[in-house]
């Protein structure tokens, strides 16, 4: 249902999105394939291969090959375009219920009333809710008329193409009228249909300007350092290609002048050249002849290679997640032998290493510890007791639940704080008690205090509900001494309905114990034990406190505490004086330990991934403390690490100093910490702070700016010389993700704002080891394996032409068949090398878990660089030698055993090129290591089909056929029954292959091929998969002297739930600095990070610029179902 | 708690093949394979090496120089061609029976067969006896494609370049030179002969080659090639088609014919013989060397004892790789039981 637009803009300014029509297909397409300087180069040899003075080779040894590639390449672009074809700018499609929208359109009208459509757009920022859009009444009345749709005449003036997903800004001009356009009447490429009969759109953008495709935009062409390598290598081959020419030319001078002008009899000169013209000529010749050396197959190789080895990553059922159904998904296909060669890794924090799920884990009440770690035999408390148990969270201690119903008052108030304390909202929903946190932590202290009996139910700006072990209870809120991160603490003031007034405290343990009340001291000691405990966990926690005011002295407060607060000058100063002096005396109820949930096995992963020798950084634009409690939960950060350094500057000198501090006092066991990176970024400092940072064991930066985290992503680019990958989720990674050789992105957490612009997509941190010790480990073996085999087979093949040179006059004669020059990259070695590039494995997956130090090699570009490539480039001329002297040797001035012809020219090419195929056959059994059926068939296969094709190529047939194609008739007969012929590929065969067995034989030690070696040996010996690998319960630490505070809030929500504004609001956008986050917000959502949610309905603060956007978000405690 | 495959829609098949879990053979270098294969290698090698050595070495071969570069040489007289229809005698005996079949080989050297100019200077389509080509042979053919305007049959470098030179074998017996029956018959490849070339199907042949000219070196037309055998004649003429099938070195020897008739079907018995040779073929001009040989074959061909002993030697190789290897290993001891 498509109806072109003819009058739309006009038809001459209508944007085309298919590449091609039908009939510029062809010539387009060549046309842009032959500006690649790789086949341009393969036109050129064409062209002098067509001068009859030069040719020395056939055309079609260069043609079909460079057929094959075209076709192969023209039709993946003719695939690529065909999905755009039918679709064009201007154009009105009819769209049904859960179709996919496949081009940016205007909603002109729908099945729905008053044209409302409904679309899912979980695909463009990972919401799974309805959201409507509608279209403008005008366009509404076309209705389905197809009559009136096909003879709408208006014209859409509008922005650019762009990535904003949020935003849309244009004018429709129709009839007289002209009508703004929105957002809110387009529907994006990427959104499903839903709930909606059936709906007409024009399209506005599609192909590649679609906002979904903008947004996948690479900003930068992402290359291998093999890639890069690989063309440093071309140039240089090229270069000994028009070297080796050159030797030859003036051997052909030389010869012309000595031999050739006295050969005259025989072979006269055409129109009398004089050598130098020869000489000339045959430079061109043998740049022909030699051209295999940097063959066309090459290119179209590795890209299948990995084409192939990126299919094994969506393929892995191992990095598929079944809980969101997401398996992994290589984005890039060109991208593959790099995954084997990281050596740092940048990594976000919330979302990609956490879960964002925090979870109340344990508490000290009153000196007593309460709290188990789920160890799989325990049984969870039971709640029922409490009819408003959240029934996800889960608690392992019954000794608590005990204190709880025999009345222990301390562990009464103890919940009572934490029901009382908080800027949480509740909301009830059919029948279920839900909350609204601001930070995962409150939400997790709160749903704690609601499952043991004190239960959260509403508030009002001056008061609190709540339900006390059953009973109705209303407290009345008189004021929120609210949290910052400078006091790190909350109070709330209230009177109980008995009529005391009371201040609950809770914050970091530092700061609280600052201002207890001298009679705690004891249970201070015992408390902070605890703490440390806790610390050692990596859990976070929090004191808390209490006091019990003196009516008299509240009012008096509470009149300055109002006169501060409506003061002009100094405000927050004198509220905080105000506040520091009621938080004072308290007396220590206890502590609460909060674990921010990891993603499953990111400490196993982290440990594995250093144990590859990759370092890891943590760049987040959280706290530092959280950032530092992450960093020990997930044993980045070890105890042992006993040197912390922060730096923290807040001026670039300050910063410059502490850099020069640290460099001064290095300690190898150092662990890193920057604060708000801006000025450790200055130009002028950064290589002091790359060093600083190198220095040490692990490195977190904290509050760094999604362009901060980019930034060193591309210093360490710039200095090191290293592969660096960045893996995230939300949209503040993009850049950096962008910015590393490698970007990952975690699906299915936050929106695919990352994953669009990654490089390879999962849905688990875990999965990441899974991508580079065994996926990236195998991609890069098998690309150097195969580059190295690749060069060597075709250096050995073009070589012997070398050779064979000086005593053929230098005349461009091949040494073999033409037949055989064409098809030998085509069919006689492809096959098998491309096997053994996407099947060979030197161990398994499960070795290669056991044993990450095999991903040192890569890191070291150890198995393809210029050495190796040089030691490819001598064994292949060792074996040209081989391949050129042994036959000459063998057949020289000798006949058949009837005592007729064996060492005329065809029967020498026949065997020539038999020993070769036998030679680099072999040597790829050698390379090989991972022999399946297939790797066997093709390797066999390949020899049988170049015997079959030998053979029928020089048959009587196919030379009654074309007699000028096929001049070899019968030389395969005529020398293949020979024994000498087959004595002399065996001795070719064996001396090709003895020096390489015992160069390795006798190295396997000193290289680094001994570990593998190593490995390999032990798995062949032992024939058994290694046991199932530990699960590596996390390694506790019985205490830590550091604190393990940490609290995810922000200011501002205190003023927030004491003022009479209702909570639902449109989003304000976020505070500059933010790139645009893709997600369109109508009325409050409460999910995701970056929702972007200012409590006071101004911009931030400026002063302070928070990286977290504040948001308000719904946390829940959700018990970790077993594994 | 763990709701599963209800919604798995996206979850990859398990198959070997997308797992990366094919079975495989997973062979290794290590030294329990290495060193006994080498040992093993060797000793064959230098089986095959001995038995190929012994082989070569019991050919007989018989050769000589007739170039006439030096004055000492009967043929001296006719090197520098002056004389059209040169012939010169070569005297020599053998000591003891070459056992036959003994064939005749005539060889050249420093004579590039293998330049590519020369080699593509063919017509295969006339040799094949396609007519159309007699009028038009193939550009590369040039110059020896027309000789004004009217077209060579056979066209080309190669076959204008055919060797010439004719001999005559005779065995002195009490001064009666008795001439030794030569076989020209089936000195070509089978192939070659009934195949890749055929003469026009005109008879009688002569009137094919209507219209064209013979190559210019040539004295005779290629159709009266053999005057004592009809047969004979024409692109299958057995001494064409052995010059044709060029050598693929500079130094080359060509099956000229076979001694098997008669009383010499066990082979030349020890004696005297004179060899008279119709001196034609031009050498000089590229300090050639034209020499004949007489040998007899074994099952391996020819004379080479290059095969028998880098097999020798390649074995003994191998031998002495394994020691060393079994050194190193016992000094280094491999991680086997690491």
């Amino acid at each position: 249902a498509s109806h072109k637009k003819p009058d739309f803009r006009g038809a001459t300014n209508a944007i085309k999105t298919s590449k091609y029509n039908f009939f510029t297909f062809l010539p387009l397409n060549l046309f842009e394939q032959f500006q690649r300087i790789a086949n341009a180069y393969f036109l050129v040899l064409l062209v002098l291969q067509v001068i009859p003075q030069i040719s020395s080779l056939s055309w079609f040894t260069t043609v079909v090959p460079l057929i094959l590639v075209l076709t192969v390449t023209a039709a993946k672009d003719a695939t690529d375009d065909i999905r755009w074809m039918d679709v064009q700018v201007g154009d009105i499609i009819k769209l049904e219920n859960n179709q996919f929208v496949t081009a940016d359109l205007l909603l002109l009208s729908s099945s729905e009333p008053l044209n409302l459509v409904y679309i899912e757009t979980a695909e463009l920022d990972g919401e799974t809710n309805l959201k409507v859009r509608q279209a403008l009444p005008v366009t509404g009345e076309l209705g389905d008329d197809i009559e009136n749709l096909a003879n709408f005449n208006g014209e859409v003036r509008c922005e650019p193409p762009n990535n904003r997903l949020d935003r849309f800004t244009g004018t429709l001009s129709y009839g007289a009228q002209k009508y703004p356009l929105d957002n809110e009447k387009i529907l994006l490429r990427g959104c499903t249909l839903r709930n909606t009969g059936w709906c007409f759109g024009l399209v506005l953008f599609a192909g590649q300007e679609t906002k979904l495709m903008q947004n996948c935009g690479k900003s930068t062409f992402k290359r291998t350092s093999v890639d890069r390598l690989m063309n440093v290598l071309v140039l240089c081959i090229f270069g000994f290609l028009v070297f080796m020419c050159t030797i030859l030319a003036v051997g052909n001078y030389i010869w012309e002048i000595n031999k050739g002008s006295n050969f005259t009899v025989f072979l006269p000169r055409e129109n009398d050249n004089s050598a130098g013209f020869s000489a000339f000529l045959t430079f061109w010749s043998y740049i022909i002849i030699l051209n295999t050396v940097v063959p066309i197959s090459l290119y179209v190789s590795v890209e299948i290679i990995r084409l192939g080895n990126s299919f094994y990553i969506d393929w892995d059922r191992k990095m598929y997640y079944s809980r969101s159904d997401t398996p992994a998904e290589a984005r890039t296909t060109t991208l593959n032998e790099e995954l084997g060669q990281i050596k740092y890794i940048f990594s976000d924090k919330t979302g990609t290493l956490t879960q964002n799920i925090m979870i109340f884990n344990k508490c000290s009440i009153n000196g007593k510890s309460y709290g188990l770690k789920y160890t799989g035999q325990k049984d969870a408390v039971d709640f029922s007791f409490n009819p408003l148990a959240d029934p996800r969270f889960v608690f392992y201690d019954h000794s608590l639940v005990e204190a709880v119903k025999l009345e222990n008052p301390e562990v009464h108030a103890f919940f009572r704080l934490l029901a009382l304390c908080h800027t949480v909202m509740a909301e009830e929903k059919k029948g279920e008690l839900l909350y609204q946190a601001q930070s995962p932590d409150e939400g997790a202290l709160v749903t704690a205090a609601r499952n043991f009996g004190f239960v959260f139910r509403s508030r009002t700006p001056d008061s609190i509900s709540i339900v006390e072990m059953g009973k109705q209870q209303s407290y009345q809120l008189l004021a929120i001494l609210d949290f910052n991160n400078v006091r790190k603490r909350m109070s709330v003031i209230v009177r109980s309905p008995e009529g005391k007034l009371c201040l609950y405290c809770k914050g970091a343990d530092t700061i609280v114990y600052e201002r207890l009340h001298q009679s705690c001291s004891k249970m201070m000691d015992v408390t902070t034990e605890h703490l440390n405990e806790f610390a050692g966990e990596g859990l976070r926690t929090l004191a808390l406190a209490y006091r019990e005011l003196d009516e008299d002295y509240f009012i008096q407060w509470k009149q300055r505490h109002h006169e501060a607060s409506i003061s002009l000058e100094d405000k927050d100063g004198k509220l905080d004086e105000l506040y520091e002096e009621i938080e004072k005396d308290l007396l220590l109820l206890g502590a609460t330990a909060i674990e921010d949930k990891l993603q499953d096995g990111v400490p196993h992963t982290i440990e594995q991934l250093s144990r590859a020798d990759i370092k890891i950084w943590v760049l987040t634009g959280d706290k530092q403390e959280t950032a530092e409690n992450i960093g020990y939960s997930c044993n980045l950060l070890r105890e042992e690490m006993n040197e912390v350094f922060i730096i923290s500057g807040n001026s670039s000198e300050d910063v410059r100093e502490e850099l020069r501090m640290f460099l001064g006092q290095f300690c190898p066991t150092t662990s890193c910490f920057f604060h708000r990176q801006a000025f450790a970024l200055e130009r002028s400092m950064e290589l002091d702070f790359l060093r600083t940072a190198c220095l040490c064991k692990s490195v977190i930066c904290c509050r760094v700016t999604p362009l901060q985290k980019a930034q060193v992503v591309e210093l360490v680019k710039k200095y090191k010389q290293v592969v660096t990958l960045a893996i995230g989720d939300g949209a503040n990674d993009v850049s950096m993700i962008k910015a590393a050789h490698i970007g990952v992105g975690i699906s299915g957490q936050e929106g695919m704002q990352a994953v669009l612009s990654s490089d390879y997509s999962f849905a688990q941190f875990r999965f990441l080891q899974r991508l580079l010790l065994v996926h990236g480990r195998w991609s890069y073996l098998r690309m150097c394996k195969f580059l190295r085999y690749f060069f060597y087979k075709n250096f050995t093949f073009t070589f012997v032409h070398f050779w064979f040179a000086f005593f053929c006059g230098f005349s461009a004669q091949t040494v073999y068949d033409e037949w055989f020059i064409t098809l030998y990259n085509l069919m006689y070695t492809a096959l098998p090398v491309l096997g053994m590039s996407l099947f060979d494995q030197d161990v398994n997956d499960v070795w290669s878990f056991q044993h990450p130090e095999l991903y040192v090699p890569g890191q070291r570009n150890l198995y393809f660089s210029r050495k190796a490539f040089f030691k490819c480039a001598i064994h292949s001329c060792y074996s040209s030698l081989v391949l050129f002297f042994i036959p000459y040797a063998a057949l020289s001035d000798t006949v058949r055993d009837d005592g007729s012809d064996v060492a005329d020219y065809q029967s020498f090419a026949l065997l020539t090129q038999t020993c070769l195929l036998f030679a680099v056959s072999i040597q790829l059994g050698l390379e090989m290591s991972y022999w399946t059926a297939v790797n066997t068939f093709f390797v066999l296969g390949s020899l049988v089909m170049y015997f079959a094709v030998t053979f029928t190529m020089y048959s009587n047939g196919m030379f009654l056929f074309l007699p000028s194609a096929f001049p070899f008739i019968g030389t395969a007969r005529n020398s293949l029954n020979q024994p000498s012929v087959w004595l002399t590929i065996l001795l070719t065969s064996i001396l090709c292959v003895l020096p390489v067995v015992t160069y390795r034989f006798l190295t396997l030690k000193s290289l680094f091929f001994s570990l593998n070696f190593q490995v390999m040996f032990k798995v062949r010996q032992a024939k058994v998969t290694p046991p199932p690998p530990p699960r590596r319960a996390r390694i506790r630490r019985t205490s830590s002297r550091r604190s393990g505070y940490a609290f995810s809030h922000a200011q501002g929500y205190g003023d927030l739930v004491t003022s009479n504004r209702f909570l639902r609001r449109p989003a304000v956008s976020l505070a500059s600095g933010f790139p645009p986050v893709g997600r369109t917000t109508t009325g409050f959502s409460p999910m995701g990070r970056s929702a972007g949610y200012s409590p006071t309905g101004r911009p931030q603060n400026s002063k302070v610029p928070d990286v977290e956007g504040t948001s308000l978000q719904m946390f829940r405690t959700i018990a970790d179902p077993p594994l | 708690m763990v709701k599963e495959e209800e919604d798995s829609s996206n979850r990859p098949d398990n198959t070997a093949f997308t797992q990366q879990r094919l079975p495989a053979w997973q062979p290794i270098l290590s030294a329990g394979i290495v060193i006994p294969g080498f040992v093993l290698i060797g000793l064959a090698f230098i089986g095959i090496g001995v038995g190929l050595f012994l082989t070569s070495r019991d050919i007989q071969v018989l050769e000589m120089d007739y170039t006439g570069a030096d004055g000492s040489s009967p043929c001296s007289v006719c090197y520098n061609l002056a004389d059209k229809n040169c012939v010169c005698t070569m005297s020599f005996s053998i000591d003891s029976l070459i056992k036959g079949p003994v064939f005749f080989y005539y060889g050249l050297t420093n004579y590039f067969q293998n330049q590519r100019r020369y080699g593509v200077s063919r017509d295969d389509k006339q040799l094949y006896g396609d007519t159309s080509n007699f009028a038009s042979p193939n550009s590369e053919c040039a110059p020896y494609q027309y000789i004004s305007n009217v077209p060579i049959v056979p066209c080309g470098s190669v076959a204008n370049s055919m060797f010439n030179d004719t001999f005559e074998l005779f065995k002195n017996v009490n001064g009666q030179s008795l001439p030794v029956p030569l076989d020209g018959k089936g000195i070509a490849w089978w192939t070659d002969y009934n195949v890749k070339f055929q003469n026009p199907n005109v008879t009688p042949l002569i009137n094919a080659f209507n219209g064209t000219v013979r190559p210019p070196f040539w004295s005779k037309n290629v159709y009266e090639l053999d005057t004592t055998d009809a047969s004979n004649n024409g692109f299958i003429n057995q001494d064409f088609l052995v010059w044709m099938r060029r050598a693929a070195l500079p130094d080359f020897r060509k099956l000229y014919r076979r001694i098997t008739d008669g009383d010499y079907s066990a082979g030349l018995p020890a004696g005297n013989y004179s060899l008279k040779i119709h001196y034609n073929y031009p050498v000089n001009g590229f300090g050639g060397k034209k020499k004949v040989v007489f040998s007899n074959v074994s099952w391996m061909g020819g004379k080479n004892e290059f095969l028998g002993i880098a097999y020798l030697v390649i074995g003994s190789l191998c031998v002495v790789m394994s020691v060393v290897m079994l050194i190193v290993y016992a000094k280094f001891k491999f991680p086997e039981d690491n």
